[in-house]
């Protein structure tokens, strides 16, 4: 299942000159940053206080908000593959909505609505709970823009799952909640990581939705991506180091994620 | 037979016209062919004046920029963004013929890497001001209420410019500032304080002007002592520098003072004493 067919589906060779265009275009760019990194000055400019408060909290509201992404998109992406309500089509256009949107539209959008004077915000205001300028504020900017990928990933994971699987399961009495653990689940596992992968990627980059709507003070809102515009204004050396400490926080996170499940999940 | 390997072909051929339309575009945008391209037949007098300014000067330089035009006969191209953002521009390749960054220290750092010509002149300058929700929800008077940790403060970073001045009124004033935000950049501050997340702000008198009714501006006294100055330069590798000279000469005449008066900017040192 893991395997490209062999032979028979061999790929036309034109098709290497725009893939070999395509790869060269992403990585040229970046291969163009690094060459304008002082290695001497690396660890110095990599392990400033500031910096370091930005990669931790950047790792910490990236992870809560792939646990949002995880546990908020897949039951929406396990209802709108099941949809046969009307307005469903709708729905799952208007969910993608964050992927078209400016982000930092996006957090102005946000600041509508958990703002102080927001649609919620009075509610929340009564609750005691305060979201502007803080840590939760950074999460939900990550999560509204990561959520679209993970609904993505997984449902179109879930519509390669074959009916007769589920159809045998149910014959042989298994209940929905068990279809869903023992079946759907381990069969949508491909997709699930790479659902998590470009969800925790999404909300690592996140800039514009943060800064619109949490803020940006050290060591509580201001994340790697804040922190490195930021530098760019006095020191652009500083702000292409931290770049390349986000690239590697990246490139080992999918790393970790990515060997044994992703090949297939996306297609 | 001959069909199928044609269709092969086809692709192939395509991507090679485009790979060479590709290959050719670099030249066509490269510094030295740009004067004698398309849109500009005559390099002497039909190419458009580039002037490279802050953000905060795009809306009072607009009528400014027309004014140019009627008396010259100039077409004027103006670039607006932050003033790192266009110093870093320029310092790519990026071709103008006027700069007007937001603050001096950027104009040093143009004049530092040779890209301007020696002499820059003020045309405005800006104070801080506080700014606050329309209604002053947080009831703040003077700049010591912004000490009150209870108060939602927003200011810009130290490292941007108008961070910068807040520092230097702050301490003037001798108050410690508390801020639940450093903002990238003084529209970040306006936008906070615009939506009220911010009970007060500190930002330039203009963009506080600039914000309507949704924004009241409280004077500080001591920021008269820091004022922001916009300087305007030629570029050293200016293509018309005497018609961007004569730009600079506008901004700084008795109509070009008075419309950036009426923004919320004060008079340039040399315009009026």
């Amino acid at each position: 299942m893991s395997r490209r067919p062999a032979g028979g589906a061999a790929l036309p060779r034109w098709v290497l000159i725009p893939a070999a265009a395509a790869a060269v275009f992403i990585l040229l760019p970046i291969l163009a940053l690094l060459t304008r990194i002082e290695l001497a000055e690396l660890p110095s400019l990599l392990s400033s206080e500031a910096a370091l408060s930005a990669l931790w909290l950047s790792l910490r509201t990236a992870v809560a908000a792939t646990l949002l992404c995880t546990v908020l998109g897949v039951p929406l992406a396990l209802v709108l593959s099941h949809a046969t309500f009307r307005g469903s089509g709708i729905l799952r256009t208007l969910i993608l909505l964050p992927l078209v949107l400016p982000p930092v539209i996006g957090g102005i959008a946000l600041l509508n609505t958990f703002g102080r004077q927001g649609l919620l915000g009075e509610s929340l205001e009564l609750l005691g709970v305060q979201i502007a300028f803080s840590t939760a504020a950074v999460v939900l900017a990550q999560t509204f823009v990561s959520l679209p990928f993970m609904v993505i990933a997984v449902e179109s994971a879930l519509r390669g799952v074959q009916k007769e699987v589920m159809e045998a399961a149910v014959v042989d009495g298994a209940g929905p909640t068990q279809l869903l653990r023992s079946i759907v689940l381990p069969l949508i596992l491909p997709g699930l990581a790479s659902g998590v992968v470009l969800a925790f990627a999404r909300s690592l980059g996140e800039f514009g939705a943060t800064i619109a709507f949490a803020g940006s003070l050290q060591g509580v809102t201001r994340t790697l991506p804040l922190e490195i515009y930021l530098q760019r204004e006095t020191d652009p050396d500083a702000a292409v180091a931290l770049s390349v400490l986000l690239i590697l926080v990246a490139v080992v996170v999918i790393g970790l994620t990515r060997p044994r499940t992703a090949p297939d999940a996306l297609r | 037979m001959r069909r199928s390997a044609r269709t092969r072909l086809l692709p192939g051929a395509l991507l090679l016209v485009l790979l060479s339309g590709c290959a050719n575009s670099p030249d066509s945008s490269a510094p030295d062919s740009r004067a004698s391209d398309s849109d500009t037949p005559d390099a002497e007098t039909g190419q458009p004046l580039r002037v490279f300014a802050a953000a905060s000067l795009q809306q009072v330089l607009d009528p400014l920029v027309q004014e140019f035009t009627e008396r010259t006969g100039a077409q004027v191209q103006l670039s607006s963004a932050g003033s790192a953002d266009l110093l870093s521009q320029l310092e790519q390749g990026a071709e103008a013929d006027v700069f007007i960054p937001a603050d001096e220290p950027t104009m040093e750092r143009a004049q530092d890497a040779s890209l301007i010509q020696p002499t820059a002149s003020v045309i405005a300058s800006n104070t801080l001001v506080i700014a606050v929700p329309s209604g002053n929800p947080g009831r703040i008077g003077t700049l010591a209420d912004l000490a009150d940790p209870e108060h939602a403060l927003v200011l810009c970073a130290p490292q941007v410019p108008c961070g910068t001045v807040a520092q230097q009124v702050a301490q003037a004033a001798g108050v410690a500032l508390a801020p639940d935000s450093e903002e990238l950049a003084v529209t970040d501050v306006l936008g906070k304080v615009r939506s009220a997340e911010a009970d007060a702000g500190l930002v330039y008198s203009t963009d506080a002007l600039r914000a309507g009714a949704e924004v009241e501006t409280i004077l500080i006294e001591e920021a008269a002592e820091f004022p922001n100055r916009y300087p305007a330069a030629v570029l050293a590798e200016a293509e018309q520098p005497e018609l961007a000279g004569e730009f600079i000469e506008l901004l700084l005449s008795e109509s070009g003072q008075s419309e950036l008066e009426q923004a919320g900017f004060s008079p340039a040192p040399e315009a009026s004493g």
